[in-house]
């Protein structure tokens, strides 16, 4: 299942493209970091077009924009790349002096689409949180580690993932990613 | 003949798929399902290595994976791994195999002379023989133990195996897949719970798969072993690991299993990984570990052909191999009286059962009637015969009083041996369980619970093929509405036959012998006798720590699955102190040797640690860089041109820098995003500067002090809007600083509107330094005017280059006019081939962090960690006009009042001028007053940083010295090997001490 937020990278090879799983880096994209109290919650939703998300480890999406829920007063909010500017001036406008912060990390992370019918175990070969459905459902969101890179984790599927790391993390993240899925090719 | 100890028929070997393999080179055959183990005593082999210490001939003892004795080596692509099981090694065609420990080969050894000179090796003899003349210690006795030590050869090269790892979760683990663990995989999953179940054998029955006697709803243990293995997989719930061997009960129910997936293969596909490692949590435990029967402590119990009546029976029923023709079993207890006659009853000759009880059941004698075996009841072996196999035993009869006296001899080619059972109490240990002993049974069985386990079957002491499965399904169930919360209803297979035994014995046997001349094993891996524990004691070891460490038993890499009841038992008897009081040393990770591989996982090669890469790493590349490693970055060091080496690049670098413009990558920088209406009052708090007078659009130098007043971080930090500061930090320090404020705002401070974001890797920094700088980045930059007066020094602006959206800079670390661009992470690169174009027009440099630590030294700039070691306050380093005088509070005021802080005698930061300019100091060199300081003298302080300083023409140094600034102008030393180097102090700037040229 695809998010359309996450749209592969035409300029980019595949990672990995075999039957059982498939890793293909994510074009660029709108990212912030939000933080804030209450008063300045309230007002994002008004710039979103839906409340952030209050419950742990969730997201909430609509009209091409997601925010995810990553701590108590925390949230990643993305947005198309050609939507950043229009979204942080939305945001500026309708939060005004409420206090917050407002930073664009749309260059900090990168993205991988990890899609397939091995794509909870391949993320298991570095990242030791369940990946069970039943445990981590479709929507669940959560920062977490990748071996040894700090990578966020986002179930966008039954069988489809994103992981976003800081961008010098991304080859250590993707060659240790494509590394354990050699043996899928075994005969 | 070939295979001449294989039976006509029976077993669960493939008869149709004959295996060729070779051991020390000679070719032989086996089926395949056999193991090494199982295939050489098919072919008649039973001695396959020699001991540890004594080089004494050994033969295979056990079926499973706590063998001692047949340890081997298997070629594999022109390497080899050492110490496997010769019991746990699967067949396949073309294994190379090999013995161990003997030269020049396993039939003559020479270093069983050491057998001979026993005497001279009794237990702790480390400890006793090699104490004087001490000088032999490294060129004799040393050399010579450690080229005896150790067993087989480590292989040569780097292991060209790949390793996997795997994060697993489940609701109920079950570790061992006998009958006790397949019931409780039954149960477990039938409540739809998640169950692994993980055996380290290659088929999964466990006693099952030898069992031919009983019956389990009517079928063979085997045949139903196979259906319910066939049912488990088919469901969905269940993950079933075989040749997966859980090695480590860790702490919150955390499970390290190693999983063989190629060893067994012929010819594996290179894209499996050797081994994997799981690593599982898992919400509940099921152990179902089993047992294992303990040899007999007899004189001369080591011999090949010796060897365990219940490995006898598997490699009989399992792999369809007699482990002799004409078979003497001695025995304590009842099991082994079933492996004489399933022996009878596949033609080999039964040449007695010798029993240590004067009465066994009734039932017993009854079967070896009919079957015309000789049975002989209270009587014990004394003696065995045979080099490399054994001959024959003596027996003793043992009277009422302990006396032994001769009941004759039996000629026999192998012996079979049962001194009971001992429950596998590994895992349960592990996982800090304590044991309790058991006076009924004679056994340490599991205690309380510190974990989310249970103990199921023959490890928790419980026998009878019925009994066992019913307290699988027991604890299968228990474990799944534990960790579920549901129930559901398994009926449960019923099982007949194959009762629980009696009987057992602990410790070494009587015998008639010179007990000087007797060796009777109790480790054989270790080559541990019962006389050895007795010596122990003797000479003042009293707990089992200390007898296990002085004798080495038990320390072999079965742990003393198999030796430590025995020696237990030894050293009770002989402390006259009951046997729980002499205590049970602890199990520890790993259960059977794991290898290094398997640990490592993937994590070896580039993928060992993160390499993390700037956005000039290709052009550097390109450009003949040399990199250095900090903490996880690649940063350019220098660009030697024309084969110059590193001195000639950074002089070139340096003056072309102070010259004209030099480029530099200073993307690593630390980088953090502050913002919020209390921003400024954060920082007040944070940094030992003042803030909120700071002007948006200007930067000010910032000094991280810790809780004790000493430096931590430094940066320069750009007030961006009246909210909003742009921190800088350095490089190593990006993770630490962040953390430390957000750890402050959350712990400290919730009431502050503040937040922290990380930027380090949104922006890419590319630094221009040099008189022509402003030249060189104006024709690209729009938005900001660059003019001196409207840009001066520490300003901070946003336009574009390139059209695209920056920050710019105007800081120096150089002590020249300096611009750093921090655009968007993606364009970085962009920028920084657009500057090295266009510098190279003005006949620029690209430089690395070696130039850069010249030029900011220079400066007498100090490097956070280089002039700094966590022991220095601002004021030891000339910098008290960093510290906001009239805050009231700050990280670390509190600190630099400590009267320590304040004394006089602190090491200040210094200039150090050799007398020859030409001599560089090395940094780390120690300071002192005089050339030839007597032995013991404090130095006055030390060489921070050192380089040739092609602007001052001359070699400088920075230092921090005892009350260094109040020494300008006097000479000091620094020691060195070739005799003490005159140095000159001076103030810490060398170039430029107006600072004229930042502001040009």
């Amino acid at each position: 299942m695809a998010n359309p937020l996450y749209q592969p990278d035409a300029a980019e090879e595949p990672v990995l493209s075999l039957p059982a799983i498939s890793m293909l880096k994510a074009a660029p994209l709108g990212r912030f970091s939000f933080r804030g109290r209450k008063a300045a919650q309230d007002a994002a939703a008004k710039a979103l077009g839906f409340d952030l998300p209050q419950q742990p480890l969730t997201a909430a999406e609509s009209s091409g924009k997601a925010a995810l829920w990553l701590g108590p007063d925390e949230w990643l909010l993305l947005a198309p790349e050609d939507d950043t500017e229009a979204l942080q001036a939305a945001m500026t406008q309708a939060i005004g002096d409420a206090p917050h912060a407002l930073v664009d990390i749309s260059h900090r992370q990168e993205a991988l689409i990890v899609t397939g019918d091995k794509a909870e175990w391949l993320l298991n070969s570095g990242i030791p949180i369940d990946l069970d459905v039943s445990a981590f459902p479709v929507g669940m969101v959560t920062r977490t580690l990748f071996h040894k890179a700090p990578v966020m984790l986002w179930r966008i599927g039954d069988d489809s993932f994103v992981v976003e790391a800081w961008g010098s993390f991304m080859d250590y993240v993707a060659g240790l990613l494509a590394e354990p899925a050699t043996e899928l090719q075994a005969a | 003949m070939s295979q001449p100890y294989r039976t006509e028929k029976g077993g669960q070997i493939d008869r149709d798929r004959k295996i060729s393999f070779t051991f020390d080179g000679e070719r032989m055959e086996g089926y395949e399902c056999d193991t090494l183990a199982s295939a050489l005593l098919a072919n008649g082999v039973h001695l396959v290595g020699r001991s540890f210490k004594y080089h004494r001939p050994r033969g295979i003892l056990t079926a499973g994976s706590e063998e001692p004795n047949a340890l081997v080596g298997i070629y594999r692509k022109g390497d080899q791994t050492p110490n496997l099981r010769a019991t746990q090694v699967e067949l396949y065609d073309g294994l190379e195999a090999i013995s161990q420990n003997r030269f020049p080969s396993l039939s003559f050894d020479i270093g069983a002379v050491n057998d001979l000179l026993s005497p001279l090796f009794p237990s702790g003899f480390y400890y006793k023989t090699f104490m004087w003349p001490k000088a032999f210690w490294d060129r004799v006795y040393e050399p010579v133990i450690r080229a005896a030590a150790g067993l087989g050869k480590p292989p040569k090269n780097p292991d060209h195996d790949r390793y996997a790892n795997l994060y697993a979760h489940c609701d109920v683990l079950v570790i061992g897949a006998g009958p006790a663990g397949l019931a409780a995989a039954l149960a477990a999953s039938e409540t739809g719970a998640r169950v692994i179940l993980c055996d380290e054998q290659a088929s999964l029955g466990g006693s099952l798969l030898s069992e031919t006697t009983a019956t389990i709803d009517g079928k063979q243990p085997a045949d139903w072993a196979e259906d319910t293995v066939a049912d488990l997989a088919a469901r969905d719930n269940v993950t079933l690991l075989p040749r997966t061997t859980a090695f480590g009960y860790y702490a919150q129910n955390f499970v390290a299993l190693a999983e063989r997936v190629t060893d067994h293969m012929a010819d594996p596909d290179p894209a499996l990984p050797r081994e994997r490692l799981w690593q599982v949590r898992a919400k509940e435990v099921v152990i179902a570990a089993g047992s294992i029967e303990r040899p007999m402590v007899f004189p001369e119990n080591d011999r090949p052909g010796i060897l365990m009546a219940g490995a006898a029976r598997t490699y009989l029923n399992r792999y369809g191999v007699k482990a002799g023709q004409k078979v003497l079993v001695a025995t304590a207890c009842d099991t082994a009286w079933q492996a004489a006659f399933d022996l009878a009853d596949n033609g080999v000759e039964i040449a007695a059962i010798a029993d240590t009880r004067k009465i066994v059941p009734e039932a017993l004698m009854t079967i070896a009637e009919a079957r015309n075996i000789k049975v002989r009841t209270g009587c014990v072996v004394t003696a065995t015969q045979g080099r490399k196999r054994v001959s024959g035993a003596l027996l003793g009869h043992v009277s009422s009083t302990g006396a032994v006296s001769s009941a004759g001899d039996v000629a026999c080619d192998a012996l079979l041996m049962s001194g009971g059972w001992t429950p596998t109490v590994s895992l349960y240990s592990q996982s800090r369980g304590k044991v309790v002993w058991d006076e009924a049974s004679g056994n340490f069985l599991p205690g309380a619970h510190p974990q989310n386990e249970r103990s199921a079957g023959a490890c928790r002491g419980l026998y009878g093929l019925n009994a066992v499965l019913e307290d699988g399904y027991a604890a299968g169930e228990d474990a799944a509405k534990s960790a579920t919360g549901k129930s559901a209803k398994c009926t449960y297979a019923v099982a007949t036959g194959a009762h629980a035994g009696e009987g057992g014995t602990l410790g070494d046997l009587p015998n008639d012998r010179d007990a000087s001349r007797v060796k009777a094993f109790v480790d054989y891996q270790n080559d541990v006798t019962a006389k050895d524990v007795k010596l122990a004691v003797r000479e003042g070891m009293h707990s089992i720590e200390h007898i296990k460490r002085y004798t080495t038993t038990g320390m072999a890499t079965d742990q003393g699955r198999l030796s430590n009841m025995n020696a237990l038992a030894i050293a009770s008897t002989a402390l006259d102190k009951p046997l729980p009081q002499v205590g049970l040393t602890t199990f520890r990770q790993p259960f059977t040797p794991t290898s290094f591989g398997t640990f490592a996982t993937s994590s070896r090669g580039d993928f060992f640690d993160p390499v993390r890469k700037t956005p000039s790493h290709q052009w550097a590349v390109d450009n003949d860089v040399v990199f250095e490693d900090v903490g996880q970055w690649k940063r350019s060091r220098y660009f030697p041109k024309d084969g110059e080496d590193m001195h000639g690049a950074v002089a070139r670098e340096c003056q072309v820098v102070r010259e004209k413009v030099g480029l530099f990558d200073g993307s690593t920088l630390g980088k953090i995003e502050v913002v919020g209406p209390d921003a400024a009052e954060f920082l007040e708090r944070m940094y030992t500067n003042p803030w909120k007078g700071l002007k948006p659009g200007r930067c000010r130098y910032g000094l991280m002090l810790n809780d004790a007043g000493f430096i931590i971080d430094d940066g320069v930090i750009g007030r961006i809007a009246e909210d909003r500061f742009h921190v800088t930090t350095t490089t190593g320090g990006a993770a630490h600083v962040f953390a430390t404020m957000e750890d402050y705002l959350q712990t400290e401070w919730p009431d502050l509107d503040v937040w922290v974001t990380s930027t380090t890797e949104q922006y890419a920094v590319i630094a221009l330094q040099g008189p022509l700088a402003r030249d060189a980045i104006a024709p690209f930059i729009s938005g900001i005017d660059l003019s001196p007066d409207a840009f001066p020094h520490m300003s901070v602006a946003t336009g574009t280059f390139s059209g695209v959206p920056c920050r710019l800079f105007r800081i120096s670390f150089t002590g020249e006019i300096g611009f750093e661009i921090n655009v968007p992470r993606r364009h970085g690169t962009m920028v920084w081939d657009t500057m090295a174009a266009e510098i190279e027009k003005l006949g620029g440099v690209v430089y690395g962090t070696e130039t850069m630590h010249v030029l900011r030294a220079e400066k007498g700039y100090i490097i956070v960690g280089q002039e700094t070691d966590g022991t220095v306050t601002p004021d030891d380093v000339g910098m008290s006009w960093a510290i906001g005088k009239k805050k009231k509070d700050f990280v670390g005021k509190r600190g630099l009042a400590r009267p320590d802080l304040i004394a006089e005698g602190r090491k200040q930061l210094v200039g150090l001028l050799t007398k020859d300019p030409r001599i560089v100091l090395e940094e780390g060199a120690q300071v002192t007053k005089v050339p030839d300081p007597a032995k013991g003298t404090s130095a006055e302080g030390h060489v921070t940083s050192a380089y040739h300083s092609p602007a001052a023409g001359r070699s400088i140094a920075l230092a921090m010295v005892k009350d260094g600034r109040a020494l300008h102008g006097k000479t000091l030393y620094i020691p060195m090997p070739g005799g003490a180097i005159e140095v000159e102090v001076t103030e810490p700037v060398f170039v430029d001490k107006e600072g004229g040229r930042l502001n040009g």
